[in-house]
Order: C-alpha cells, then sequence, then structure tokens
C-alpha cells in the first residue's frame, strides 16, 4: 500500500460562516504540518476542484445553512462523507448568522448593498444564490456526527478532534456549548 | 422545654443510598446536603422555590410522573431516584427547549463564558439542540439608568422576581402572560427606566442566571454576577428571627 492510499481524504465547507472557523483550523499552526503528513485535502475553499468529491472521510461545515444553495451543497457532502463535523457555533446554532431571523433577508440585503453603497447600489440578483428567509442550523437538514463548539472554535480543540478522528475514534468534544 | 414542636426526622433513600432528614426539607436540599447532585436552573439558596424551570426532575418509586425536587418535601419510606438515562434525557429536553425558544447567541452574549445556561448545557452533555429553533421576535429595554433587560436571553426562571420581592423588598418585577408570550415585566409593564418602585440596588441583575439582566457598559463575555450579598442577606435575617 502507498502512503497516499492510506492517507485520510479531509475535506473542509465554507458555508454561511465568517471564515473565523477555518483561521482557527490554520491557527494550529506547526501542528499542521503533522496533520498535512496524515491527510488528503480534497476539498476546501482554497482547493481547485469543480465538484465536492466522493468518498470523503471526514468533512468539516463551517456556518449555517442560508440558502437553497448551501442546502444543495450539504446533501451532496453528506451523501458523499462518512463523518460529517459541524465546526463552530453558526454550523451548530445558527449563531451570528441566524441574527437576520428576527428582521428578515431584506433587511439585510438594504443595509449592505444600498444603505452602505457609495457607487452603484443595486441589490445582486444573478450569480450570488439568494438568501432564505430563516438561517437554520446544519443538523436541522442532514444528520451530524461531530460537533465541535465555539466562535470560532479554539485551535487546540479542533487539533485535538482532528487528531481523534485520524486515530479512527469518534471523539465527542464536550468543551462548551455556545 | 421549649414550646416549639419537635423536628421529625425521616428516612429515604436517593440512587439507593439511605439519608435521614427533616420533614420539612426538600428532596433538593437533602441531595446538596449529602453531596447529590441535581441540575438546578431556577432554585437559587436564599430565595423562595419557584419551580419554575423543571430541571430538578427526580423519580420517585410508586408515583408515575416526575416530580421537581427542589418544591417536594421528603416523605418516610421515599425512593428517590436522581440519576437515571431516562432523566438525563428528559433534563436536556427541558434545557434545549430552553435554547429554542428565545434567541440565545452566546458569542455575542454579555454573560458568554460566566452563564448558568450555557454551564448547565455543557454539564448536562448537551452538543446541540434538537427542536427547530423559534427566532421570536424579542424587545430590549435599555430604558434604566444602569440596567438592561435583554428577554432574547430570559429563561423565565423569576429569580429577580423573587429577589426584588423577597430580599429587596420593592416587588418591581413580575412575569405576565402565558406559553410565548410570557415576559418579565417591571411595575405594570413600563418601561424599567421609568419604574417607580425599582430602588437601583442591582439584586435582579446579580441572581439572574443569564445575559438578559446585565450591567449597562458591559460589553460581550464581560457580565459576570456577584452573588455573595445573597447568602449574607439571608444570615443576618435569621439571626435577627
Ligand atoms: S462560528 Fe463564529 S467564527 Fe465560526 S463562522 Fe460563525 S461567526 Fe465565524
Ligand atoms: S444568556 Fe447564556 S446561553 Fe444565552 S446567549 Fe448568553 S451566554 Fe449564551
Ligand atoms: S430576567 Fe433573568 S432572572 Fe429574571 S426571569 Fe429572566 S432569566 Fe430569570
Ligand atoms: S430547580 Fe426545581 S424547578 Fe427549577
Amino acid at each position: 500500500m502507498t502512503a497516499t492510499q492510506t492517507k485520510v481524504r479531509l475535506a473542509t465547507v465554507w458555508l454561511d460562516g465568517c471564515s473565523g472557523c477555518h483561521m482557527s483550523l490554520l491557527d494550529t499552526d506547526e501542528r499542521l504540518v503533522a496533520l498535512a503528513q496524515r491527510v488528503t485535502v480534497v476539498w476546501g475553499p482554497l482547493v481547485d476542484a469543480k465538484q465536492f468529491p466522493e468518498n470523503v472521510d471526514v468533512t468539516l461545515v463551517e456556518g449555517a445553512i442560508s440558502s437553497e444553495d448551501d442546502l444543495h451543497r450539504i446533501r451532496l457532502v453528506r451523501a458523499r462523507t462518512k463523518i460529517l463535523v459541524t465546526l463552530g457555533d453558526c454550523a451548530i446554532t445558527g449563531n451570528v448568522s441566524a441574527m437576520r431571523n428576527n428582521f428578515g433577508a431584506n433587511a439585510v440585503l438594504k443595509r449592505a448593498y444600498l444603505e452602505n453603497a457609495t457607487l452603484d447600489a443595486q441589490i445582486p440578483r444573478q450569480v450570488i444564490p439568494a438568501l432564505n428567509a430563516i438561517v437554520r442550523p446544519v443538523h436541522e437538514f442532514v444528520p451530524v456526527d461531530v460537533f465541535v463548539p465555539g466562535c470560532p472554535p479554539s485551535a487546540d480543540l479542533i487539533f485535538s478532534v482532528l487528531s481523534e478522528l485520524l486515530e479512527g475514534k469518534m471523539p465527542n468534544p464536550a468543551a462548551k456549548f455556545g | 422545654m421549649s414550646a416549639r414542636a419537635p423536628i421529625r426526622v425521616k428516612t429515604l433513600t436517593i440512587d439507593g443510598r439511605e439519608v435521614g432528614a427533616r420533614e420539612d426539607q426538600t428532596i433538593l436540599e437533602v441531595a446538596r446536603e449529602n453531596n447529590i447532585f441535581i441540575p438546578t436552573l431556577c432554585n437559587l439558596p436564599g430565595l423562595s422555590n419557584a419551580g419554575a424551570c423543571r430541571l430538578c426532575i427526580v423519580e420517585v418509586k410508586g408515583v408515575n410522573k416526575l416530580l421537581p425536587a427542589c418544591v417536594t418535601r421528603v416523605a418516610e419510606g421515599m425512593e428517590v431516584t436522581v440519576n437515571s438515562e431516562r432523566l438525563a434525557k428528559f433534563r436536556r429536553g427541558i434545557l434545549e427547549l430552553v435554547f429554542a425558544e428565545r434567541n440565545h447567541v452566546c458569542s455575542v452574549c454579555v454573560t458568554n463564558g460566566h452563564c448558568d445556561l450555557q454551564n448547565m448545557a455543557l454539564k448536562l452533555g448537551m452538543t446541540h439542540v434538537h427542536f427547530p429553533y423559534q427566532y421570536p421576535r424579542m424587545p430590549v429595554d435599555a430604558s434604566h439608568e444602569r440596567f438592561v433587560v435583554d428577554h432574547n436571553r430570559c429563561i423565565l426562571c423569576a429569580r429577580c422576581v423573587r429577589v426584588c420581592d423577597e430580599i429587596e423588598g420593592a416587588h418591581t418585577w413580575d412575569i405576565m402572560s402565558r406559553g410565548v408570550e410570557c415576559r418579565v415585566i417591571t411595575d405594570l409593564a413600563q418601561p424599567w427606566g421609568k419604574s417607580e418602585s425599582c430602588t437601583g440596588c442591582g439584586k435582579c441583575v446579580q441572581v439572574c442566571p443569564t445575559g438578559a439582566l446585565s450591567e449597562k457598559g458591559k460589553s460581550v463575555a464581560e457580565m459576570s454576577k456577584r452573588r455573595q450579598f445573597l447568602p449574607y442577606l439571608t444570615l443576618m435575617r435569621e439571626g435577627r428571627r
């Protein structure tokens, strides 16, 4: 068996989150080097691939479900992933992403694209997926195997979760809630 | 001989352990005396019992419903179970409903990291909420010159109501309406800042288990509560009696 065959196929997905959870993953610093020797990153914000791949061992999901596009993506991810990990409070509770649920998507679009724009103010209607009325956590749509709490989860917590997963264990990272 | 009626002692078992209690004690008090943990949220030693949160439910042999330990008196021969898988499941369910029915966004909350509700979720091993979040639209009243009430974080434990009535003697707080409409109110549902009964003592803010009541000027995670005054005041009063 070659080394690449034994490597764990890892994916990371960025839905409605601020990217802070991905930043925290990068904050594991030099430990990333050790991780990189044991995993192949097959999908992520910086991976150049057209489609979410098949046969993924572990997928870390940052962010809540805010659009039909998010929903479509998470269903595909779930179908192709063995262990689905929600990474951070937005994915687990809706968190900051869901704060707009109280006043609606239109108010957010108006604030961002009309009130705060200086040039050519208009709400984008093409290419960018339309927002759902209500933002919801990932597990309300697909089964989730591991919940990693925090906003963002600390680098140490992410590293310990990944380490356990790489050893074939099922982590239960009860560090905090919310 | 004293004129007082003699205190009767009852014997009961908690999780199979034999314990003795005064007849006027609750299951919760006896459990605590014996270092047996029962999760609670609305209970706060020094205040009366409200039975509001239902987290303290226990099983009593021969009774087919679950009983709240904080408001259930002991009885001779009672067999109480405080730890079982069934209880753990229900307690987690109760806690999840509390989270689902208001807007708890811990990452931007004044009490993040110092919150009784958050700590209880951790203690009971809650990883996520199985019920659909309700996302109700809730007001925030910042009309008081020093304090804020944020209904998004209120768990309706009535600690504020009790401390204000029983310790401060002002009775500014009450609970209005039922179900999802249920709210804490000041005076007759007037803005807190307009309240004529509020003395501004801040006791409600300190006993509030969550970020629902906070001091102005506190930012995210900066509001930790100081409750030392409560056992002190209770002790002083008991001494005077
Ligand atoms: S959980 Fe916090 S850090 Fe992670 S995406 Fe949401 S806002 Fe950003
Ligand atoms: S009150 Fe507690 S549980 Fe609610 S948002 Fe604030 S820290 Fe989180
Ligand atoms: S405001 Fe605080 S103390 Fe009062 S009922 Fe709500 S959570 Fe309890
Ligand atoms: S502690 Fe008993 S009902 Fe809240």
